[in-house]
């Protein structure tokens, strides 16, 4: 009796939200910075595409490390779009899942990476240890805090970006590496995220300066409303670029194809730029960049496809088992 | 047929068949299938995964700490079972129940909490810095964390045990002329020694695949400070999946290697 009067609430459950369900659903896997822009961008996309004439649509997110994001979607979480902290874990979509094609990133353009970002330095306010650039860091009693680039995306950016100012100053590899292995002796914890070197920066007050991403950055300085901390940049850096990508398995399967592209394309419209820029996420369309101006200042920007040949080339270098990482932390 | 007492639960082949099933969903086939995809690479290949230094740091590390904080939690769990089963106080109830609480807790959450407090900042870790001690992100602050993570162990297989054995016990040693410390030796402590190992097994154990407390407070260097479950994490991330599960293969094969002596010895010593 219980057994029935049960499996006929389930079953009206099952009916109600199949009534829900008229409006379209989408899963949006991204990684952990994001979060506050895509609140912002999906509310917005909702409106644009009813205004369009069609279904409402509610975007799922999903947010975590991006490697382990891009592993769970390979395991099969149904994720119609990704939104990853870099093109070497969607290209594992390809490699691993056969999710999308080996040429997703020419599909959309800018390589697929609507809004960019760099690297910049956090210091304590006053920046006592007078810390402006690269070499700064490897100042005596100067401690540094980044995550450990084998388990963060974020990390791999700026162990590249301390790379490439050093191979521009000292003019060779092996003086690059030099510089970077003395750069992580004076690193006292390595985190397995950005947030949580965020966290052992700004919260447990530990080391001088954070390695960042320049949105997590600025989101510190407005959620500390920048009174203990300020932001310096660089003469140099890299232009960090989260590209995003239909998963084209996940979408036929769903018959989401259509409405997932117009996501991803619609993050390029004035809007979702104007959206990007104002979670500090560099715009790509010239018009908002000019208008978002005084919040990113200017400065030189390596890119991983023209000084580092690519993740394809930079990850087995730098990041896999026995790379430039590992030469820097070999366990005698 | 008839002359058979029935037992409580009724059909032998039927819960032996529901054990079996229930044994191999949850245990058997996930391990099984970790070891079928070890079992990719050659001896010489998983080898050279599990002998690299760094592996062989981790894997001291993920060990020594267990162990360390197993061992305190055995010698001070005594304690706290003792005084919770043996004396009524105000507040009793109360302390049991906390005993619990590092069960509840999301094990990220007290990583973060206790990283908070004994990093050099840190309250504790401050007081600790001005006798020249460095808690977190170091070797201690490890096994705190695993101590920590690991109290209600000990403390939990000894309650039931001590609560069976009656103050009589005590008293009759005590008439037979045997010192306090007598008492303990050789009266109560046989009686306890068995649930004893099974705690401390049980706390060695979890202590060894701790991975969500100790990641906050470990600070992770290679090689210093990196536990053996990160690695495994380290080895995803790079889609090393096989060198991830071999990984995890050795520390099956070492925790079973450690664990099933603890077990026959537990089992001599409850059926002398």
């Amino acid at each position: 009796m219980s057994i029935r009067r049960f499996a006929l609430a389930a079953l009206a459950g099952l009916s109600l939200s199949a009534t829900a369900q008229a409006q379209t659903l989408l899963l949006n896997v991204s990684y952990d910075p994001t979060r506050e822009l895509y609140k912002e961008y999906n509310a917005a996309f909702n409106k644009h595409w009813q205004a369009e004439g069609n279904d409402p649509v509610t975007v799922q997110q999903s947010h975590g490390g991006s490697g382990k994001q891009a592993r769970a979607v390979i395991d099969g979480l149904k994720a119609d779009v990704v939104t990853l902290a870099l093109a070497g874990d969607i290209d594992e979509l390809y490699r691993l899942g056969k999710l999308i094609p080996e040429d997703w990133q020419s599909r959309l353009p800018q390589a697929s990476t609507p809004y960019t970002s760099t690297i910049v330095f956090l210091v304590r306010k006053g920046n006592p240890k007078g810390i402006k650039d690269w070499g700064d860091l490897v100042k005596p009693g100067v401690e540094v805090i980044t995550p450990n680039p084998k388990t963060s995306g974020g990390a791999r950016w700026n162990l590249l970006a301390a790379w490439a100012w050093a191979q521009q100053k000292y003019g060779s590899e092996d003086k690059a590496k030099a510089f970077v292995e003395q750069l992580y002796k004076q690193v006292p914890v390595l985190d397995t995220g950005a947030r949580g070197s965020t966290i052992t920066f700004v919260n447990n007050n530990i080391g001088d300066v954070l390695l960042a991403w320049e949105n997590e950055a600025f989101l510190a300085l407005k959620e500390q409303g920048g009174e203990n901390f300020e932001i310096v940049v660089p003469s140099l850096s890299i232009l960090a670029e989260p590209p995003v990508a239909v998963v084209d398995r996940n979408v036929d399967k769903k018959g989401t194809r259509e409405v997932a592209t117009a996501y991803l394309n619609y993050l390029y419209s004035e809007e979702g730029q104007r959206i990007a820029a104002k979670n500090f996420y560099r715009p790509r369309n010239e018009k908002v960049a000019a208008e978002f101006a005084k919040q990113f200042p200017r400065l030189e920007l390596v890119t991983i496809d023209k000084d580092f040949g690519g993740w394809k080339a930079a990850q087995p270098k730098f990041f896999n088992d026995g790379g430039v990482f590992d030469q820097i932390y070999k366990v005698k | 047929m008839s002359r058979r007492i029935s037992p409580v639960i009724p059909g032998f082949g039927l819960t032996l068949g529901y054990t079996l099933v229930y044994l191999s969903l949850l245990v058997l086939i996930p391990l099984g299938a970790m070891f079928v995809h070890a079992s990719q690479l050659s001896w010489a290949e998983f080898w050279a995964v599990i002998s690299a230094p760094r592996v062989l740091a981790a894997l001291k590390l993920s060990f020594g700490t267990a162990l360390a904080a197993a061992l305190l939690n055995g010698v001070i769990g005594i304690l706290l079972a003792w005084v919770l089963v043996r004396y009524t106080f105000p507040g009793r109830k109360l302390i049991d129940a906390m005993i619990d609480l590092p069960f509840a807790l999301p094990t990220a959450v007290a990583g973060i909490a206790l990283t908070a407090l004994y990093a050099p900042a840190g309250p504790v870790g401050q007081l600790a810095g001005e006798f020249g001690l460095k808690i977190a992100y170091t070797p201690l602050g490890i096994a705190l964390a695993l101590t920590f993570v690991t109290l209600p162990f000990v403390v939990r297989t000894l309650q039931p045990v001590l609560a069976d054995i009656p103050r009589e016990v005590e008293e009759a040693a005590a008439c037979l002329g045997a010192s306090p410390w007598q008492t303990f030796r050789h009266v109560l402590l046989p009686a306890l020694l068995p649930a004893w190992l099974t705690g401390f097994a049980l706390a060695f154990a979890r202590g060894i695949g701790e991975y969500g407390s100790v990641i906050f407070i470990a600070g992770n260097m290679p090689g210093k400070t990196e536990i053996l479950p990160l690695l495994i994490m380290v080895k995803l991330d790079q889609y090393d999946y096989t060198g991830a599960t071999s990984i995890g293969v050795l520390m099956l094969v070492v925790s079973f290697a450690l664990l099933l002596p603890l077990n026959l010895l537990q089992r001599r010593i409850a059926t002398p």
